[in-house]
């Protein structure tokens, strides 16, 4: 665990500049996690580097005072691993949208979570394009009606959780934007994490998309839609935490505590750290209207990240060959003299 | 042994291995290669092979050659024609037909010139009289026999035994230009450690064509003295290592880890394969999932502070496109290093070119100038290498080395410089403490802005693709971006302060003035040298320095009454040089086959202009 050694407030992040987001959009609640997560750790600014793509999320950091790099549509978790590589000692972040990560950027999102690189990915899901105001995206539901499927989308959005699981992600997490004390949470975990950890928020874009997490958030549903996950806890939920999950003939379930002899010993414990990633994917891909949506740290699994092997590699190398310098390499293999 | 035989002295000599693209022509190609540069020669070396790893066998489409030419003299290109050709089966002799001279020598392997094969290589029945080769000396060898006869008590396998018919073959091109077997045992021994018996067999083989060789009456080995070369230590280089190399020595001197970002493509892929081994010297490579992800991986690693190279060939450098706007215009140092091949979209892939340099020059979006910069023989591929990354470095600009497959594959004996002769390279850092850091605040004299590192204290900061202020600060201003765009392509002018002025080889002013650019200069300046020697007034004036252009370009061009520029594209230079020196009237010579040009064509094309 890092420890916050400097006694650093969320005020040490914020730049003297102005945010240009809509008044009342999600990413304000965000961009205040962050810093928080940020804080509370302790990280130094220095080595701090924030890396963007476009979007109205990849505007992310200009308000921060990082180092920071507002890239180009879908390539910040490229640039991000040339950084990683180039210098493992820093703390990379990747703020990025649904868009800019899975549309544009789909190809290196993949890969960029197979070789596990040490990048705490922030990826803001609105179901939206809203820089280009208001076209569908690769999140947005079947049949949603926007300004380029005027009569509804005949695609089927991706699940950002079974994505990352489907390109063996060694972590997951997910939060909602007006949940500031969860996304601080697992903020601080995923940066904890060695590995890329990719932190799914889900984003209200008041201008293009509002209203797109009303049934998860509405002040009556909000506890029976939402499971928060944490480690070690049984998976319960409700507004009178009555709810919870089990393992039925390879599926999950449901079940009411009290009813047809369930017991709380019943429930499923939550347990992030398993290699496993079938259960995993099962609470990823949860949804309604028969499952809650799941949140908190889904998976966390320990995995070897590419920049540490790479490290390891060029250290076991060097050790054994003779080669030490431009030197030794010209005058190499077969030389003679005129 | 060779009493019998007093070699006949030759200046040069091109000889050239030919067979199926299993056949093992390559490895013959580059084992003589090496006998002959350690025996003293001057040598250059181009291999052609097909895009396919095994085309069907047989087929003029899988034929792989291998040429070299050697001489006791500074040798400049790979020969225009061959003295001795060694086809191993009909379809190489069909695709190698009018590369032989008329007095040369060409051997065959009669065992594969059976009626399927005949066929195979679209001949009816009659190869010799169907190729026109019916005055050529053409020696009939029972190669695979022979072979076969040689490993009969090894109790090897049929397709082991056929594995080791190349060695036949260099075993009797050995004896024919009286080169020990020394080196091709030496790298048998150590390729085959493992396998003794493979190893005993191809040296029985190797040592069977260099005997059978010297029974046969028709022919006299040859012999080439040592070249006068410059004294010191030399080793045998190919465009390849020279570029990856260079690459490792500006990463030494200038005190910047190498980081290597690329995906592998054709003829590019070699870049990427050298400098994944030397992991010794701390060069970090990353094979990315895309071109697009190579470049922007590469901006990372500027950005954070190493020494950052992506490696490419045209449809890459496309992909790469809006990355390298982006270096661009963030104003990082990446180095791009293209390696031409024949296009477009997947063209033809194993074959050279020169066809990128529009692309290289202008295709981005908005303005977005870079330096070009290219070298012109596969060993000075280092220093050019070298040299593109101590212009990024220095001047915080993106740098396109531009290659092509001819400099990668070619392949000649390099004097090994002294890493204290290399100039040294002083990246921009801005210091820890440095108080008011501007990210775009730019040196008077050379425009560069100042490298704030991530992990400086003090010094954070953003960049980005959007267009910003001095300050860093994103800016919409209008006078802002005119302000901009002329600083950053002004910034790139400048380098022609520090680049050398233009040289012209030859005659210094005269009739005609012989124009090239990367690969070319050793086809052009030997047709420039020979028809001097024929006392033509005749200069060369090859650019490796293409954006900027030496300042002194406009200066040479008028000292000469006619000026023709030659390229292996459809005329791509000759259109920037009009837009930039409209005044002169170009002449072009452009060729585009996937091929370098021969020395024969140049000549004959500079002396038809000179004869008007």
């Amino acid at each position: 665990m890092l420890e916050n050694k400097n006694e650093l407030t969320p005020k040490d992040f914020k730049p003297k500049k102005e945010v240009k987001w809509c008044p009342g959009c999600g990413n304000h609640m965000i961009l205040f996690a962050v810093q928080k997560a940020l804080a509370e750790i302790g990280y130094e600014h220095e080595t701090s580097v924030c890396i963007s793509g476009i979007g109205c999320s990849s505007r992310f950091p200009y308000y921060m005072n990082t180092y920071g790099f507002h890239t180009i549509h879908g390539r910040a978790g490229v640039v991000a691993s040339g950084v990683k590589i180039a210098n493992p000692e820093l703390s990379v972040w990747q703020f990025t949208g649904d868009g800019d990560a899975l549309a544009i950027g789909g190809n290196h999102f993949i890969h960029e979570i197979r070789r596990n690189m040490d990048i705490n990915i922030v990826l803001f899901n609105n179901q939206i394009y809203a820089l280009t105001k208001g076209q569908y995206s690769p999140t947005s539901p079947k049949g949603k009606i926007s300004v380029t499927s005027p009569f509804g989308t005949i695609e089927r959005p991706f699940r950002i959780g079974g994505l990352v699981i489907g390109a063996r992600g060694s972590f997951f997490a997910r939060s909602i934007d007006n949940n500031i004390k969860l996304s601080t949470e697992v903020f601080k975990e995923a940066a904890e994490h060695d590995g890329a950890s990719l932190v799914e928020v889900l984003q209200n874009c008041i201008t293009f998309n509002d209203g797109a997490y009303n049934d998860l958030i509405d002040k009556e549903h909000k506890a029976d839609r939402q499971l928060i996950l944490h480690d070690g806890e049984p998976m319960i939920y409700g507004k009178d935490n009555d709810k919870g999950i089990i393992l039925e003939n390879g599926r999950l379930k449901v079940v009411k505590i009290g009813e047809n002899g369930i017991t709380k010993d019943d429930i499923l414990i939550h347990n992030p750290n398993h290699g496993y990633a079938g259960l995993h994917l099962m609470l990823v891909n949860m949804g309604p209207p028969e499952y809650p949506v799941s949140f908190g740290v889904i998976r966390n699994v320990k995995m070897d990240t590419y920049a540490n092997d790479l490290e390891a590699q060029i250290k076991d190398v060097q050790s054994k060959s003779k080669i030490k310098c431009m030197y030794d390499l010209l005058h190499s293999g077969k030389t003679w003299k005129i | 042994m060779r009493k019998k035989n007093y070699p006949i002295e030759k200046d040069d000599i091109v000889i050239c291995f030919s067979g199926d693209s299993g056949d093992g022509m390559q490895l013959t190609g580059t084992l003589f290669s090496d006998t002959s540069v350690l025996d003293g020669n001057d040598i250059i070396t181009f291999p052609d092979y097909p895009s396919e790893v095994r085309a069907p066998r047989g087929t003029v489409g899988g034929v792989s050659g291998f040429q070299v030419h050697i001489g006791d003299y500074k040798i400049n290109t790979p020969g225009d024609y061959a003295d001795i050709i060694v086809a191993m089966n009909p379809a190489a002799l069909k695709v190698n037909t009018k590369l032989i001279k008329p007095d040369g020598i060409i051997i065959i392997d009669k065992d594969s010139f059976i009626e399927k094969n005949i066929k195979k290589a679209g001949y009816k029945k009659d190869i010799i009289k169907e190729s026109g080769l019916e005055n050529t000396k053409i020696i009939k060898v029972s190669a695979t026999e022979m072979t076969k006869e040689a490993l009969k008590n090894l109790g090897l396998d049929n397709k082991t035994v056929l594995m080791c018919r190349n060695m036949f073959a260099l075993g009797m091109v050995c004896w024919l230009l009286n080169k020990s077997l020394d080196v091709s045992i030496d790298f048998i021994n150590k390729k085959f450690l493992k396998k003794p018996l493979i190893a005993k067999a191809n040296k029985i083989v190797l040592k069977a064509g260099y005997n059978y060789a010297e029974t046969i009456e028709a022919v006299k080995p040859y012999h080439i003295k040592h070249a006068k070369l410059e004294k010191g230590t030399y080793r045998k280089i190919d465009g390849t290592i020279a570029a990856s190399w260079g690459l490792i020595a500006a990463s030494e001197k200038s005190g910047r880890e190498l980081f290597l970002g690329s995906y592998p493509i054709t003829p590019a892929t070699g870049i990427l394969q050298e400098l994944a081994k030397r992991k010794d010297l701390g060069v970090k490579t990353f094979q990315a999932e895309d071109e697009i992800a190579a470049v922007c991986s590469v901006i990372g690693a500027s950005f954070a502070g190493n020494l950052a190279v992506t490696s490419t060939s045209g449809p890459g450098l496309a992909l790469k496109t809006e990355g390298t706007g982006l270096a661009v215009m963030a104003e990082l140092p990446i180095v791009i290093i293209n390696v031409q091949r024949g296009g477009p979209s997947t063209g033809l892939p194993t074959k050279t070119e020169q066809a990128d340099l529009m692309q290289a020059l202008y295709g981005r979006s908005g303005e977005a100038p870079l330096v070009v910069i290219a070298a012109s023989t596969p060993s000075n591929c280092f220093n050019f290498a070298f040299e593109a990354c101590k212009i990024a470095l220095e001047r915080m600009v993106p740098v396109i080395l531009m290659l092509d497959g001819y400099l990668v594959h070619g392949s000649e004996p390099w004097k090994i410089p002294d890493m204290s002769d290399l100039p040294e390279i002083y990246p921009p850092i801005v210091k820890q403490g440095t108080e008011n850091y501007m990210p775009y605040k730019r040196d008077k004299k050379t425009l560069v802005r100042g490298w704030a590192i991530p992990g400086t204290k003090g010094l954070e900061h953003i960049i980005g693709g959007l267009e910003k202020n001095e300050q860093g600060d994103v800016s919409y201003d209008p006078d802002n971006h005119q302000k901009m765009c002329e600083l950053r392509a002004e910034k790139v002018k400048r380098v022609e302060n520090y680049i050398p002025e233009l040289k012209i080889e030859g005659d210094k002013s005269g009739d005609l003035l012989v124009v090239g650019w990367g690969g070319t200069y050793g086809h052009l300046y030997t047709s420039v040298r020979e028809l001097r020697e024929q006392g033509k007034s005749i200069g060369l004036a090859h650019f490796n320095y293409i954006n900027p252009l030496p300042k002194n370009t406009e200066d040479v061009f008028s000292k000469f009454k006619k000026i023709i520029v030659c390229e292996l594209n459809l005329g791509q230079f000759v259109d920037y040089l009009k837009s930039k020196f409209p005044k002169f009237d170009y002449r072009q010579y452009n060729k585009i086959q996937g091929l370098p040009f021969t020395v024969i064509e140049l000549k004959n094309s500079f002396n038809k202009i000179l004869e008007e």
